[in-house]
């Protein structure tokens, strides 16, 4: 295939009943019969080759920009080394479940640092979307002939992949650190893991989809990040915030965060919490929902920001 | 077939209709009964001012919003009804760049093609063919952070040719590019409309419309006058002809 070869265009394909010369501008009246070539069929094939190359580029781009992966790391590395060392004396836990033995403070918090690296990439990869350089990805995404809930599934497997790569590096840095799961509980924590990721980044698709305020770091940390993740079991059990304050005990429970904090904290130690599972895939499902509505492009964000 | 018929003949046949379109951001009109249409072959300059609703324009073209009223066609296809069968048979260029720089030219345009559902040596192949059409074919392995502003956008112009489209939308291309770069620019873009791909250009640029091409300026969300360039001017320079129709205003 030389370069003769080339892609030419419409006019060797069309039907003949276009005219060849027809002026540009309110070309006449040719029957509309069949028009151009017929789309090509998508089949699954295409599905699967745009799934791994969405996939793929994401863990490049992750890969190769280092300060990203650096932070992603050191952020739940400080917790667990710094904070959770100030801590451990001033917070006394009982024997919660799924634990069935006193435990440290390290050992409580790093399943809900694991949850939080997600939640932090979930709405990174978001806010990139609402404000940077990735709007031009966007759209060149979504203008792909195939379907777009497919494609937003694609982002969204592309950015729970990511994750699970840095909860992995992260509990690997833990482990080395002293603080270890049972053997078998890295491996059951990996669905859990899963489709947490999916949750969260579905709740970051979403937001991204419907809030266009939020166009700054500084006010997703502050309106999403932080309460979400105080508001939740990941650094104190829910029966000390009931203690406290039976609100925000309540507030804890209905946090989907929460949810997905227990279900990998059990699935950690090789127990399958089905409540948890149940709300985080609940949550999923209405994130999802939201971001559809929000990428409909007859209704939600584009429509006011198409510009 | 219906006065409506024809006038959606050059979509139906791969190129562009657009009929009665109107579009609002809230209370704001952005576009209200904009209609042209554009022939396969044929390269289209959409000539406005900033503001004038180039980009609102391009969103619906390219899907990425709906319009309240009208029809589009496009690429072989009604936009509203098939969207997706529109899209296959069209190359978008955006005004914002979507590359990216860490990435060389060819993976970039592998990511594309894996979108349009194209991988392996088929996708290579047609990567290599778009890539020689824009006279970019030696630089497949540079890192697209290496190439200048005039061959980003050629590559891009090759990405969205690799799905074969019957329509390409390129939306200020030449935005940020020097006189030269520009040049080769619109000049490759007339050759693509010469092979018989349809082109839409949106600029505010007059110089980089030909005599021979065809014309549709926008003025606050309406079309002011569509035509072959030369017809509209009549004998006056285009730059002229913009001016009076569509007046650029303070600070849109």
């Amino acid at each position: 295939m030389s370069a003769g070869s080339a892609p030419k265009s419409a006019p060797e394909s069309a039907p003949e009943s276009v005219p060849e010369s027809a002026p540009g501008l309110r070309g006449p009246g040719a029957p509309g019969a069949g028009g151009a070539r017929p789309a090509p069929r998508l089949g699954a094939r295409a599905h699967l080759a745009a799934l791994r190359a969405i996939v793929a580029r994401e863990a490049l781009r992750f890969l190769t920009q280092r300060a990203r992966f650096f932070a992603a790391l050191v952020r739940p590395l400080v917790w667990l080394l710094v904070f959770a060392a100030g801590f451990r004396a001033a917070l006394g836990l009982s024997i919660t479940p799924p634990y069935q033995t006193y435990v440290t403070y390290e050992v409580y918090i790093v399943p809900g640092l694991a949850a939080m690296i997600q939640l932090f990439n979930g709405m990174q990869s978001s806010l990139s979307l609402v404000h940077d350089r990735e709007t031009g990805s966007m759209r060149l995404l979504l203008t792909s002939p195939l379907p777009r809930w497919w494609l937003l599934s694609c982002k969204l497997a592309a950015g729970c992949a990511v994750s699970l790569l840095q909860v992995y590096v992260f509990l690997a840095a833990a482990a080395l650190w002293g603080v270890r799961a049972p053997l078998e509980g890295y491996a059951l924590a990996l669905p859990a893991l899963m489709l947490t990721g999916l949750m969260l980044g579905a709740m970051g698709l979403a937001l991204s989809s419907t809030i266009t305020q939020l166009e700054n770091f500084a006010g997703v940390m502050n309106f999403v990040i932080f309460p979400t993740f105080f508001l939740s079991t990941a650094l104190y059990p829910l029966w000390k915030m009931q203690e406290s304050s039976p609100l925000l005990g309540r507030i804890c429970e209905l946090n989907p965060f929460t949810h997905a904090v227990e279900l990998v904290r059990f699935a950690l130690y090789g127990q399958m919490n089905w409540a948890a599972a149940g709300w985080t895939a609940l949550a999923l499902a209405a994130f999802w929902a939201l971001a559809m509505v929000g990428y409909d492009p007859a209704r939600g964000l584009m429509r006011r920001r198409a510009r | 077939m219906g006065a409506g018929e024809g006038a959606l003949a050059a979509g139906l046949a791969g190129g562009l209709s657009v009929q009665g379109v109107s579009f609002a951001y809230g209370a704001r009109e952005a576009l209200r009964d904009v209609g042209f249409s554009v022939a396969p072959g044929r390269f289209c300059a959409l000539l406005g001012p900033n503001g004038a609703g180039k980009s609102t324009l391009f969103a619906l073209l390219t899907g990425l919003a709906t319009p309240a009223r009208g029809r589009i066609v496009a690429a072989g296809a009604d936009l509203g009804r098939a969207p997706r069968a529109a899209l296959a048979r069209m190359g978008v260029v955006f005004q914002q760049p979507a590359i990216d720089l860490d990435l060389s030219v060819r993976r970039n345009m592998r990511y594309f093609a894996a979108l349009h559902g194209l991988s392996g040596r088929e996708a290579d192949r047609r990567i290599d063919a778009a890539l020689e059409r824009l006279g970019m074919r030696e630089r497949a392995h540079e890192k697209a952070r290496a190439l200048n502003g005039g061959h980003r956008r050629r590559m891009e112009i090759a990405r969205a040719l690799v799905h074969d489209p019957s329509l390409l939308l390129l939306d200020e291309p030449t935005a940020g590019l020097d006189a030269r770069a520009r040049a080769a620019l619109v000049a490759h873009v007339h050759d693509l409309a010469e092979d018989g791909v349809c082109v839409l250009w949106a600029t505010h640029l007059t110089d980089e419309v030909r005599a021979s091409d065809d014309v549709v300026i926008l003025h606050r969300g309406r079309v002011a006058a569509a035509g072959r360039a030369d017809e509209i001017c009549a004998g006056r320079p285009l730059a002229e002809t913009f001016a009076a129709l569509a007046p650029a205003e303070e600070a849109a």
